[in-house]
């Protein structure tokens, strides 16, 4: 005690002066010192949240646009079927040169000498390569154009909708860039003549994979992370509710409970890739079900989504207050009477909560898929959970990992609508939260 | 009859077992019902438990069994020249005899009697159908692929019946029990109390595959690389899987991956470690309710950002924006305008994974230092200490081993972090010390193992397993550690 109390003594002789200088201003500027580091650790972390959502939403707007260019295209017989055979040879309509009708289309609309070759070339590179199976499918719907000249809409291909959109610097060296100047004077003919705009893009959210970024889209991506997210919610809340009930009403506290518990947790923690070697080994290489299939993309992400439900759903049931339980056995139900007539009616908001905030997690989860062969070039849209499908973030990966400029706009693109669904299944579970949510 | 339709129909006698049982507890109450011990509707649900649960069970118990059963009846019935050739030429033939089974059901039967007296050609007329054959394709086959069909015929049938009568028998079993004092309702729970056990048991089954999947996979590609050449290797070079050179492989160094993940995730918290604390500790301690209550959920809103989102905007801005800067440092010190870092490196990477980690620090660490007990902070503050003293000698301290386990779960999942690192880290395996340099990293090389085309023999594919593994135990024990320190520390408050 008196060594604690002796410099105390020792500071009461000092004179008047050093004694009313203990610091304060030092002490003070040390304060301020630290809140600033904390306002600016704050400011750090939102700038880089602005950064990126204006580095991915300036790059990708603009792929919601597409230009395209109206064509009339004359659906000429002598093209398609010059030997008349379509009646009893369809295959005919599937092989035709439809190219050849762009061609044309082009060089009448521009008034360009067909004998030219390489200028015929350049203009008929400016549409894309999509349009042969664009006007296919037109003929093959309906073998009655064929002989009539009908306006139809193309893309454009996709350095033309770049320049269009203004994302090529024309002021660099001809040689350099992919766009031609005779392209761009074509281009603002046709824009002039109201042939060339840009439109909203519906390709980008209906088309499948492509090598040709204007004809790419997240179509068939997002109905593969449809099946995912539909077979995740069937299968995780039910399960993830059972073993949360289980747990946290019923289990006896024993090692094998504990053991449970420190399990789930763990499990929440696993990384993500983890899950997707599991899928491979077992659902795959095991059970022989099929790669590349939505039902097991499902699979591994329930087992990945269980116990972020399950944590979710167990505070939920912890919050419900113990009158309530006491109020239902003490009317005479039975324990199970009380669980799912009383107590889990009144925790399904905080569950639904945590599905849903488990669902966003699972639908922007990619790692785990690439290990199970959803990495695919998938055209066609699957027609069931066990066709080759591939999902929306595993598409933002293999377009990302395209070279061409156009894809990184396509990418932001995709980026973009992903984030949207985020947006409103977070938004969803904020809402439901806050109506439905009872402070006991 | 197809498996679905099995099921409808086990479906639709569930749904009028429910009545059946409802109906007959209500005729046995005579009208009163309190007289019966449980509510109609608990017997309606007995009954059903009885038409449909044991059906359904012999359903999945018949479908896993008989493909077994089947196929061993068919390969002791092939011919004794192919028996005596070992297992893998019986396996081989038995695939060529289920694709000939396959395509024997499209075939007309003047096609088949064409093939058995030798006129025709089996393989041809397969292929004509659709159906391609392996091989040439034997004469004996033709004779085991119309036993494997015809067994798998019967088969359906038998089980579609059992599977009926099992039903049916079930739903008649549970009706005759129905009485007034019968304990229906006991009966039922008994059964969703089971249910739920088996669900609860899903998180352990789950532990265990990932554990024994592994663990399998992992033990045969050590059968062809020593474990020593793995875990202390310094070469990682796997070469392609070729086919005709299995087993000659390359190195599978794991040195150079471990060094390079380590490096990312410390670079990674380097970055969020410092930004993530002092954001909690003002959140905490200074900000008002209103900052706090918008503040928070903005950062919060980096935690749910798909992690593809941060490679690409590693890729695609960080990286360039890194590389440009560098040249024009480099070309304003020494005027030599070149790079010095690369635009995938282990800055890019860490850096970008930092911003992925700061709201798990930020929003981790606020939990802990809000747990710290009022009475602390008032003591301090009453003996005359500032806020930031008080944070830094009494809050800090008390909160500094539930701050050290958030810290491991975020290093935890630095460590596991695959999306970032696949797209910015680079694929370079070595090991190096310079951070501008690309480096790559256990996740990324599981990624660049297993996709493409796939052969479960060769170690260049197995070898993901034993990588697999390996980051499942560092995150398994940085998980359990973390767990332990934040639980021990929340008891000591409590």
């Amino acid at each position: 005690m008196t060594e604690i109390a002796s410099p105390t003594v020792k500071v009461s002789t000092r004179p008047a002066e050093s004694r009313r200088d203990i610091g304060i201003k030092r002490r003070y500027a040390a304060e301020r010192r630290f809140r600033f580091y904390g306002i600016i650790a704050i400011v750090i972390g939102l700038f880089f949240l602005a950064v990126l959502l204006w580095s991915v939403v300036s790059k990708g707007y603009t792929a919601f646009l597409q230009t395209t260019i109206t064509l009339p295209i004359e659906f000429s017989e002598k093209v398609i079927d010059p030997k008349n055979e379509r009646a009893t040879d369809p295959k005919q309509l599937m092989s035709a040169n439809y190219p050849l009708l762009v061609r044309e289309a082009l060089v009448k609309q521009l008034g360009l000498d067909p004998k030219e070759r390489p200028l015929v070339k350049q203009a008929t590179d400016m549409v894309s390569a999509s349009a042969r199976t664009q006007l296919r499918d037109i003929v093959v719907a309906d073998p009655s154009v064929i002989g009539k000249t009908i306006p139809v809409t193309l893309l454009a291909e996709a350095n033309i909708d770049s320049a269009f959109k203004g994302q090529i610097d024309l002021k660099v060296d001809e040689s350099k860039r992919k766009v031609k100047d005779q392209q761009v004077a074509w281009m603002n003919q046709l824009a002039d003549a109201g042939a060339l705009k840009k439109s909203f893009n519906t390709g980008i959210f209906t088309f499948g994979a492509s090598s040709r970024p204007e004809a790419a889209g997240v179509g068939v991506a997002l109905i593969g992370s449809l099946y995912m997210m539909l077979i995740v919610l069937v299968l995780s809340l039910p399960i993830g509710v059972a073993a949360s009930i289980y747990l946290e009403e019923f289990a006896p506290k024993n090692r094998l409970t504990d053991l449970i518990e420190v399990n789930i947790n763990n499990l929440a923690a696993v990384p993500s890739i983890v899950y997707g070697l599991l899928g491979l080994a077992v659902f795959i290489n095991f059970a022989g079900l099929p790669r590349s299939a939505a039902l097991i993309g499902g699979l591994v992400l329930t087992l990945m989504t269980l116990p972020t439900i399950i944590i979710a759903t167990r505070a939920a049931l912890k919050a419900v207050p113990p009158s309530i339980r006491a109020a239902a056995l003490g009317l005479g139900a039975s324990k199970m009477q009380t669980i799912f007539h009383h107590v889990l009616p009144l925790a399904m908001p905080g569950i639904l909560t945590g599905t849903i905030i488990g669902l966003a997690h699972a639908l922007g989860e990619t790692a785990p898929l690439l290990l199970i062969g959803m990495v695919a070039f998938v055209v066609d849209y699957p027609g069931s959970p066990l066709e080759p499908s591939t999902a929306l973030p595993v598409q933002i990966y293999m377009w990302a990992n395209e070279a061409e400029r156009a894809f990184v706009e396509r990418t932001s693109g995709a980026i973009i609508i992903l984030l949207i669904f985020l947006v409103f299944m977070n938004l969803g579970a904020i809402l439901l939260r806050r109506r439905f949510e009872r402070r006991w | 009859m197809s498996t679905s339709l099995l099921l409808l129909i086990i479906v639709v006698i569930g749904f009028i077992a429910f009545f059946a049982g409802r109906a007959r507890s209500f005729a046995q109450s005579g009208g009163k019902l309190a007289n019966l011990h449980s509510l109609p509707g608990y017997h309606g649900s007995y009954v059903v438990i009885w038409a449909t649960l044991p059906a359904v069970l012999v359903l999945a118990a018949w479908l896993i069994a008989s493909p077994f059963y089947i196929d061993s009846a068919v390969r002791s019935a092939l011919p004794d020249s192919v028996q005596s050739q070992g297992a893998a030429t019986v396996q081989l033939a038995l695939g060529q005899v289920k694709s000939v089974a396959l395509g024997l059901d499209r075939l007309s039967a003047a096609d088949i009697a064409a093939i058995e007296n030798g006129s025709a050609n089996l393989r041809e007329t397969l292929a004509a159908k659709g159906v391609a054959l392996a091989g040439e394709g034997e004469h004996y086959m033709v004779a085991a692929a119309q036993q494997f069909n015809s067994m798998r015929l019967y088969s359906r049938w038998l089980m579609s019946a059992v599977v009926l009568i099992v039903s049916v028998a079930g739903g008649f079993y549970a009706i005759r029990n129905i009485a007034i004092r019968f304990r229906a309702r006991n009966q039922v729970e008994r059964v969703i109390l089971a249910s739920l056990i088996v669900a609860s048991s899903i998180a352990i089954l789950t532990t265990i595959g990932i554990i024994g999947s592994m663990l399998s996979e992992a033990g045969r590609f050590f059968s062809m690389v020593s474990p020593t050449e793995f875990f202390f290797g310094t070469v990682w070079d796997p070469r392609f899987a070729a086919a005709g050179n299995e087993g000659a492989s390359g190195q599978f160094g794991l040195l150079p991956l471990l060094g390079g993940t380590i490096y990312i995730a410390f670079v990674a918290m380097l970055f969020a470690v410092p930004i993530g604390l002092f954001a909690a500790i003002y959140m905490a301690e200074y900000a008002s309710p209103r900052l706090r209550s918008t503040a928070k959920p903005l950062l919060e809103v980096l935690a749910g950002i798909p992690t593809i989102v941060y490679g690409f905007f590693a890729l695609v801005t960080v990286g360039p924006f890194l590389r440009d800067i560098s040249t024009q440092l480099n070309g304003l010190i020494t005027g030599n305008y070149q790079n010095f870092i690369q635009a995938q490196s282990v800055v890019t990477a860490g850096i970008v994974m930092g911003i992925m980690l700061i709201p798990f620090v930020s929003s981790l660490s606020d939990d802990i230092i809000t747990q710290v007990p009022r009475a602390l902070r008032d003591g301090s503050l009453g003996l005359g200490a500032t806020r930031s003293e008080t944070v830094k000698k009494v809050i800090l301290p008390a909160a500094l081993p539930g701050i050290v386990g958030a810290l491991l779960l975020t290093a935890s999942r630095a460590v596991g972090e695959t999306m970032i690192v696949v797209l910015a880290a680079g694929v370079a395996a070595r090991m190096q010390l310079n951070p501008f340099e690309p480096m790559t990293t256990v996740t990324v090389k599981i990624v660049h193992q297993l996709t493409g085309d796939l052969e479960f023999t060769s170690p260049q594919t197995l070898v993901a397993f034993a990588l697999g593994i390996t980051l499942f135990v560092i995150t398994l024990c940085l998980n359990i550690y973390a767990l332990y320190i934040v639980r021990k520390y929340r008891e000591q408050y409590e």
